[in-house]
């Protein structure tokens, strides 16, 4: 009995999603009276034993390089086999992009019960029930697990990392790894930019700014605070900004700790992209624009005027 | 196999559907929370399986008429109007497993029965349905079924039995290459969002229909209640001529940088 946490990778980095997960982890692992353990998959450059600053007893590592890429049939049939040999009866992913790809495979294939998107650690005292989002972040759903093995994906951005100190163990786990069925061609990284799902900050611009040709004061701004950039769905559809960066209920979804929003008025679409921002902060002209009813901080006033004002104090306060 | 022969093979596609409270709803529980108040609510197909996944596979059927496309549900008769209109789009029969669960296994265990039986070539769902948000089945019917999956893609394309399809990864995408029959979660990107005509409207009336019972599976989850988040204290409003303040309370206030 122990807790196991997928610790997804990149190019031979840990990512910070994984961080969350692991603190996750070790808090459940504590409410259980046990260890947490993770899982590496595939060869990595980062040190492993670090990851026991987040509380980390054991690192496993299956340092196969077909697990370099991404195959989720490949992955899950690792992933499953690894709980297997460590006896986990708790499994923690995060619920980013690897984790949507792998989490219900594996859940699948070893029919254990997932909760997909928790915001809070379980609660142990009747069952074993997890807090996520449903309604698209207009409500919470608790929901209990009823098998015998447990599977939690955590919502990025939801839960705080903890570093506790320590060193973890690395051992090398022996499995068979399958051969990917899945190729990867290419990878198109959108350069020299903060990751949206990944972003602290988030600035974001709407049909406000009148067009494509005014998001200089967008990007200084998001420069400024080492934000992202975003926009809502009628700058993506009239191609003003790429698709990529439209948030909202068919866009991407977003949890940033700071999400500002200029010339947006806020459609109930868009908020279901945005709400679980832990603060939100509306520049819009219309004082009756939705946007301000969502919002903790607001000015009514011209984008024009007011956002150059704003990079230039926070330069200030920034030195 | 060449693209010629596949072409006289008769592709079969099938596309799930799943059917939400539309995006404006209110959103509020009854029976101590423990219930979804569905009074007054529209249904829609879900966003993403109708404007992604289906248009999808209806413009693969469009450029190969041999096509088989078929939709699937998982609920009980009153998801019929939902099915009906997404046959109004285009496909050739609906199935619906007369079951309704809120545990993602249990439905996905479902639709990889039809799928199994079915022998399909490509399975395609969207990323995440608008009211449980668990980007979940995709992945559990590809398992269970024994096949690979892609998820969240943004870009589908396919030349004889090879898909190349865009997948979103963390600050960009990835270009993946796989062979049929494979499971695809679709979201923005893989389609355009398509309106129903009169004709198409007309024609899902006559369309089959068919009801399955459920195969015999358990549910894995239970939700044991639902909240509400707590009520936003209120917007602070600023001046526009004091963006200063602005910047402290953000920073000494708020805490957020």
């Amino acid at each position: 009995m122990s807790v196991l946490v997928f610790a997804d990778q990149a190019e031979g980095h840990i990512k910070k999603s994984t961080f969350e997960a692991l603190t996750y982890g070790a808090k459940t692992a504590a409410l259980l009276g046990t260890t947490a353990e993770a899982l590496v998959l595939g060869t990595v450059s980062d040190d492993l034993t670090t990851l026991g600053k987040y509380g980390i007893t054991k690192v496993h590592q299956v340092a196969n390089e077909t697990l370099n890429h991404l195959d989720a049939q490949v992955y899950a049939k690792a992933i499953a086999d690894a709980v297997t040999a460590t006896g986990a009866t708790v499994v923690i992913f995060s619920h980013n992009q690897t984790g949507k790809a792998i989490a219900a495979r594996v859940a699948a294939r070893i029919k254990a019960g997932l909760v997909a998107g928790a915001i809070a650690l379980p609660e142990i005292t009747n069952g074993f029930v997890v807090k996520k989002t449903v309604f698209s972040g207009k409500a919470f759903a608790n929901v209990n697990i009823t098998s015998a093995i447990k599977l939690v994906s955590v919502n990025p951005n939801s839960f705080h990392t903890a570093e506790t100190g320590g060193t973890a163990e690395v051992s090398p786990l022996n499995i068979t790894v399958d051969a990917a069925k899945v190729t990867v061609a290419a990878v198109n990284k959108v350069s020299g930019e903060v990751p949206l799902t990944e972003a602290e900050i988030v600035v974001s611009g709407g049909r406000g700014l009148k067009g494509p040709e005014n998001w200089g004061m967008i990007e200084d701004l998001a420069h400024t605070l080492h934000a992202a950039t975003a926009c809502s769905r009628p700058v993506a559809d009239t191609h003003w900004r790429p698709h990529h960066e439209h948030v909202g209920q068919t866009g991407v979804q977003i949890a940033p700790n700071l999400y500002i929003a200029i010339g947006i008025s806020g459609a109930i679409q868009h908020l279901a992209g945005v709400n679980r921002s832990k603060v939100i902060v509306v520049i819009n002209k219309d004082p009756e624009a939705p946007f301000f009813k969502a919002a903790d901080y607001g000015i009514v006033g011209d984008a024009f005027e007011v956002v150059p004002q704003l990079t230039a104090e926070i330069r200030k306060l920034k030195g | 196999m060449t693209i010629e022969k596949f072409k006289n093979s008769q592709m079969k596609i099938l596309v799930c559907v799943s059917k939400t409270p539309d995006t404006t709803s209110k959103i509020a529980f009854t029976n101590g929370n423990t219930k979804f108040d569905e009074s007054g609510v529209q249904w829609i197909i879900n966003p993403y399986d109708e404007w992604y996944a289906l248009v999808r596979a209806l413009e693969l059927k469009e450029k190969d008429a041999a096509t088989t496309l078929h939709l699937i549900t998982v609920g009980g008769a009153d998801a019929e109007p939902i099915i009906r209109k997404a046959l109004a789009l285009g496909g050739d029969e609906a199935i619906r497993v007369n079951a309704e669960s809120t545990d993602s296994y249990y439905i996905a265990s479902q639709i990889a029965a039809v799928a199994t039986e079915g022998g399909y070539d490509l399975i395609l769902t969207g990323k995440e349905t608008i009211d449980y948000n668990g980007s979940s089945i995709g992945g559990m019917v590809a398992e269970l079924v024994g096949i690979p999956y892609v998820s969240l893609a943004t870009k589908f394309e396919l030349a004889g039995t090879t898909a190349t399809i865009n997948r979103e990864i963390e600050g960009g995408e990835e270009v993946d290459e796989v062979s049929l029959p494979i499971v695809v979660s679709c979201q923005k990107g893989v389609a355009e969002q398509r309106i129903p005509n009169m004709r198409g409207i007309m024609a899902a009336r006559t369309k089959p229909l068919k009801v399955v019972e459920p195969v015999a599976t358990e549910a894995l989850t239970t939700v044991v209640s639902f909240e509400l988040p707590p009520a936003k204290a209120g917007v602070k409003l600023v001046p526009a001529d004091n963006v200063a303040e602005l910047v402290r309370l953000l920073h000494e206030e708020a805490k957020v940088f």
